[in-house]
């Protein structure tokens, strides 16, 4: 345990020296500026809008204007996040291991296992920072500039740290195996693929087509990211929202509870993937 | 007796259709300073990883310091310097010495004395602080040894230690090996930089193809061994067999004779008793057999291919 602690001080340590957090931190300073700014002058026309209107539906619509905005805001940090977690483990086993630097470090006392889980928890720590200063900013913003702040918000925060960590978690497991350009391919073609089928899913829905569904529920199987991305949605939606199936990211065909233990599964099994290659492979 | 600090027993591996190392035998003494000598693709290299655990054999035996290989705990009294010298280069030097450190399980304090004694043994105090990305290949080299060192290794790997340095550098690793061997530590020395083995190492083996094709003892080596080119007219065959009392390995034709011997003293005596007997000497030149002869002529001059 002890040298797990190490390696992932060790992983936190380079990503710092090696400015990701850096990069990281103004790019989610800039898109939270951005944020608030769009969110505010929207929130502003609402307003002036709403001073025609009965005060009862003013209020339901700057609620639904805010929700809808957090929603966009929040999937586009999920998308970053899933992205940041991504290109940090992508490179992380491969790329030691070509360039050699593995080499000195597998020689001490330690497991195979230990470099690969203190390098998860390295990065699982760093997703934790970048999604709170990201979620969290998107959501303090909205509550401050208009009082709203969504039902079950820390269900849905908690769901979007696990699609960041499934992300992360394959490409560690790819990493294991294979190198860093061929990982990176690899997930962000996954990563398109239950895009698509939570999109085909989501249609089906509307029109009832069984196995458009279906096809829905497969690709969440094979790659469970946008499934925890819609949960989360829907925990944060409105109950207006839900009712009226009205934007882009208001959630009609909801994945189940079960899919979210699917996933942490899925998780815990490419972890354990990752192990296992590590262990058994050359360096 | 004491436990071997390396031994082998037909180990061997195999990527895909590939041999890298066919069948290794090897046993090394503790307190030894071991060459291991071979032409690149002789599978050096392979056989080190197979030692330090980081490629698995396909078949056969080896421990270290009497456990067998891949014992965790017998890795923290083992150093090792990969080849090419590529470290987390993000790091300062302090911080990859510490690193290190803390990974073999290192007390704090005695962990931070010998990170400085190391850095002053290796010359680098000043730049203690310096990430390793801007260091050159020579200071990563001096960066590298001091981490192989860290635990006050039983048995140090040392996978081409000086290739491509200057002789600065190749100073160093040379005086490093034998301040280890005065110290009782084992090293096992990865190269083909045969002059520097020829003046480092106890016991040298020659690998070529991934098998042990000869062990050499240095000491007879440097013994004042010298292959004798005599050019001469009126040698006769009976002559010649005398000449074995100083002698050996004679070849002799027509007015060329070459012989082995023992001792450079040996050479005056030689064209006494040549001349002696009315032999008219016209050359006599020692040549001292070198290492680089005795791989060329173990190894092959395709270089093992």
């Amino acid at each position: 345990m002890n040298k797990i602690w190490i390696l992932a001080r060790m992983t936190f340590h380079e990503a710092i020296r090696r400015r990701i957090v850096l990069t990281g931190l103004v790019l989610g300073i800039l898109f939270l500026i951005i944020f608030s700014v769009g969110f505010h002058m929207i929130s502003r026309e609402v307003a002036n809008d709403g001073e025609n209107r009965p005060v009862l539906m003013a209020r339901v619509m700057q609620n639904e204007m805010s929700s809808f905005m957090l929603n966009a805001g929040l999937y586009a940090v999920a998308f970053l996040s899933v992205a940041m977690g991504a290109l940090l483990s992508a490179d992380a086993l491969a790329g030691e291991i070509s360039s050699g630097t593995i080499q000195t470090v597998l020689t001490k006392p330690i497991r195979r296992s230990d470099v690969v889980l203190g390098k998860w928890l390295g990065f699982a720590g760093l997703l934790a920072l970048y999604l709170l200063l990201m979620a969290g900013g998107a959501v303090l913003i909205v509550f401050v500039l208009s009082g709203y702040i969504p039902q079950s918000i820390l269900k849905a925060l908690l769901l979007m740290y696990l699609e960041s960590l499934l992300v992360m978690t394959f490409a560690l497991m790819c990493s294991s195996a294979m190198p860093g350009l061929a990982t990176g391919g690899t997930v962000f073609g996954l990563y398109g693929l239950a895009f698509i089928g939570g999109w085909i899913e989501q249609i089906g829905a509307i029109f009832n087509n069984h196995t458009a569904v279906q096809v829905g529920i497969v690709t969440s199987l094979l790659f469970p990211t946008e499934a925890i991305w819609r949960r989360a949605a829907f925990e944060m939606q409105t109950s207006v929202a839900t009712i009226l199936q009205m934007s882009p990211f208001t959630t009609i065909s909801v994945p189940s509870v079960v899919m979210v233990v699917y996933a942490l599964f899925y998780l815990l099994g490419t972890l354990a993937i990752a192990v296992w290659v590590f262990q058994n492979r050359d360096i | 007796m004491s436990v071997a600090a390396i031994e082998t027993e037909a180990l061997r591996k195999v990527f895909g259709d590939h041999v890298a190392v066919k069948g290794l035998t090897l046993q090394v003494s503790q307190g030894e300073v071991f060459g291991f000598l071979g032409p690149n693709g002789a599978g050096k290299t392979t056989s080190m990883k197979m030692l330090l655990g980081l490629v698995a054999p396909t078949s056969g035996r080896a421990s270290l310091l009497g456990t067998p290989i891949g014992d965790r705990t017998t890795l923290a009294r083992i150093g090792f310097l990969p080849e090419h010298f590529r470290f987390q280069d993000w790091m300062t030097a302090s911080e990859f010495l510490m690193l290190h450190g803390e990974l073999l399980g290192m007390e704090m304090q005695a962990l931070k004395k010998r990170r400085d004694d190391l850095l002053e043994r290796v010359g680098l105090t000043p730049f203690r602080n310096k990430q390793l990305r801007t260091f050159s290949k020579g200071m990563l080299q001096r960066i590298g040894l001091a981490q192989a060192l860290l635990n006050h290794p039983a048995l140090v790997f040392l996978d081409e230690p000086t290739s491509g340095l200057d002789p600065v550098g190749r100073r160093l690793v040379r005086d490093v090996v034998h301040e280890l061997r005065n110290e009782g530590t084992c090293v096992f020395l990865n190269s083909h930089l045969l002059s520097e083995i020829e003046v480092t190492c106890d016991r040298v083996a020659f690998i070529r193809h991934g098998e042990v094709v000869r062990v050499l003892e240095l000491a007879t080596l440097n013994g004042n061994q010298s292959v004798v080119t005599i050019r001469a007219s009126g040698l006769t065959s009976e002559l010649v067999t005398q000449l074995e009392h100083w002698g050996h390995d004679i070849d002799f034709a027509g007015e060329q004779l070459t012989l082995t011997v023992h001792h450079e003293d040996s050479i005056p005596e030689i064209n006494r008793f040549l001349v002696e007997q009315g032999v008219n000497v016209f050359a006599i030149s020692p040549s001292r057999i070198s290492l680089e002869d005795i791989f060329i002529e173990t190894v092959g001059k395709d270089g093992g291919l």
